[in-house]
């Protein structure tokens, strides 16, 4: 049987991935949005494996709540991004500095 | 395996705001542009009867409902009051600032709402899964409302910065609690607590803390996590200003309230040191940064961090009379912040927006009694006796001091005197500049008799604060 832990720094990995993805990016607002997507996935591997290796079944019902959730932010991530498009005609993230001070 | 009925009574506002929230968006689509007035009476109906509601089902016991999910404690039901009032101040105020600028549309009202709703959930929730899902609705209802100007590329960039940043914080969040899942093996906040008392794996709930309080800070806005506030306040239309940064900070408070004090209370000692830490940061930048705006609503941005920096205050002493401070502070804080914003509000009208500080100068020779009003305001968020915001600082400075940290109480005076200074600037340019426009200054009356029971509401109740400090120290059952 896989160990928990396994299971756990597979999650970890994941979840730096999707960081370093948000930092390093600077090219475009889409793969922003892949990370957000990436670190709640990395969440929810971390739900499952706990609730398995407990045998309690609340962690794998956060999960459905988490995919549910995910996919709504996705939907209002992407029309935010149409309306940027719009305005600006470039969804480049070096692009996004006109409010500072 | 029986199915038991749940109690639906603790959880009746909610149901009641949701199913307005339904009809509210049903009917909009069947109104015309000149009957959307009755989109906006029917937004305020659902939350004076939610009002009516919460204040129904007050009492002084602590009911949980849906298998311990959901909670209604004294603690809720005042919060919730607080939301509501708060809400439909800014309703009242935005009215005609959407109008001008055709933004007076269904979905302003029904994603505030949603926001409410969302709100709602948030202050009741037992559960680390009901506190997310709150959360969450909260949120984004606030990223479709910053974006609803659909023709400002400032708005659209402010709302991208938000949701990007808002969805990294909730990730953080759900981290956190994936970790204190894993190790008490229960969602439920009560059983978090027994579980966490007589833990042995310390290590691994640190770890989750950690990723829980960067979270929780977010949402609060407090620094090092401030960076999307000045952006957010400063790009979205001043009527989602207003609702952005008053009564979601309530909900904000009661998430860190049920997380931390109430879930992971056991761990005072480790929450204590990170809270302590982003104080002292959000006091210091949120005050120093603040002077060298020129934009009043980023300045009141940042007037909002350092506020924040004050109620972390209160929360991280870790005692029943810090917790009541903090309460206190968290409400005058929306009060102060309605009128802050509201000012903004008052003073723009159609294509002119009035969020440059040059916008303010003269007002004295323009309107004497705004300039008044506006002055009691300033004072208030600088914290001069007798106005409410002396007496929130007061009550917190106290409780930290009863906890033996005057030290940290000697940092927040330091850093509340710095922050004076471009609260009295405000004043000078109201008082003692010669005014830019010379055209007289007519807001229309609902705006001006608003803001002006706003404005009088910080000095009234400033003169008898123990009214609205008694409450607090009654919910939290002192």
């Amino acid at each position: 049987m896989i160990p928990l832990s396994y299971y756990l720094t597979v999650g970890a990995i994941l979840f730096g991935i999707s960081m370093a993805g948000i930092f390093i990016n600077r090219k475009n607002i889409i793969i922003l949005l892949m990370c957000i997507e990436l670190m709640l996935l990395a969440v929810n591997i971390n739900f499952i494996a706990f609730s398995h290796y407990m045998g309690d079944i609340a962690g794998q019902v956060f999960v459905f709540f988490i995919l549910t959730v995910a996919a709504a932010e996705a939907a209002i991530g992407l029309a935010i991004l149409v309306v940027l498009f719009r305005n600006k005609r470039t969804i480049n993230v070096d692009d996004l500095d006109t409010l500072k001070g | 395996m029986t199915f038991d009925m749940p109690n639906f009574v603790p959880a009746m506002p909610e149901i009641f705001v949701l199913g307005m929230v339904c009809l509210i968006l049903i009917l909009d689509l069947f109104l015309s542009d000149r009957s959307r007035v009755v989109t906006y009476l029917l937004s305020q109906a659902t939350l004076v009867g939610a009002f009516l509601l919460s204040f129904g089902l007050y009492s002084g016991e602590q009911v949980l409902t849906f298998s311990d999910s959901f909670i209604l404690d004294p603690m809720a039901s005042v919060l919730k009051m607080v939301v509501y009032a708060a809400v439909f101040m800014v309703l009242l105020y935005s009215r005609d600032y959407l109008r001008q600028r055709g933004m007076f549309r269904g979905e302003y009202f029904v994603l505030a709402l949603c926001g409410v709703l969302g709100m709602m959930v948030m202050i009741s929730a037992h559960s680390m899964l009901t506190l997310y899902m709150g959360l969450e609705l909260l949120s984004l209802s606030m990223y479709a409302m910053v974006a609803l100007q659909r023709d400002s590329a400032v708005a659209a960039e402010a709302a991208m910065k938000y949701f990007i940043l808002g969805a990294m914080a909730s990730a953080m969040l759900l981290y956190g609690m994936s970790m204190i899942y894993g190790v008490t093996g229960t969602l439920d906040l009560s059983e978090v607590s027994n579980s966490v008392a007589g833990q042995e794996r310390q290590l691994i709930l640190i770890f989750g803390l950690v990723f829980l309080m960067v979270g929780v800070a977010f949402k609060l806005g407090a620094v090092p996590f401030h960076m999307w506030v000045p952006d957010v306040y400063h790009g979205s239309p001043t009527a989602v200003t207003i609702y952005i940064s008053t009564a979601p900070k309530l909900a904000a408070f009661a998430m860190l309230m049920r997380l931390l004090v109430d879930g992971l209370g056991s761990l005072h000692a480790q929450w204590h040191d990170i809270l302590v830490l982003l104080s002292v940061l959000s006091l210091a930048i949120g005050n120093i940064v603040a002077i060298a705006q020129t934009n009043i609503k980023r300045m009141l941005a940042y007037s909002g961090i350092s506020h924040i920096g004050f109620l972390l205050l209160g929360v991280l002493t870790g005692a029943q009379e810090g917790y009541a401070a903090a309460m206190f502070y968290a409400i005058v804080y929306v009060i102060m912040g309605l009128g802050g914003f509201g000012m903004v509000i008052l003073m723009s009208r159609a294509g002119f927006e009035a969020d440059q500080l040059d916008d303010y100068k003269g007002l004295n020779q323009r309107s004497p009694w705004f300039a008044l009003m506006m002055m009691f305001l300033m004072f208030s968020m600088a914290g001069v006796p007798p106005f409410l915001g002396f007496w929130a600082k007061l009550s917190v400075l106290q409780a930290v001091v009863d906890a033996n940290m005057v030290w940290l109480a000697a940092v927040a005076v330091i850093f509340s005197v710095i922050g004076a200074f471009y609260y009295l600037r405000i004043v000078k340019l109201l008082y003692f500049d010669k005014p830019v426009i010379d055209e007289p200054f007519k807001p229309s009356f609902d705006l001006a008799a608003i803001f002006s029971a706003n404005a009088l509401a910080v000095i009234l109740i400033g003169l008898a604060p123990s009214s609205l400090m008694t409450i607090c120290k009654q919910t939290l059952g002192l």
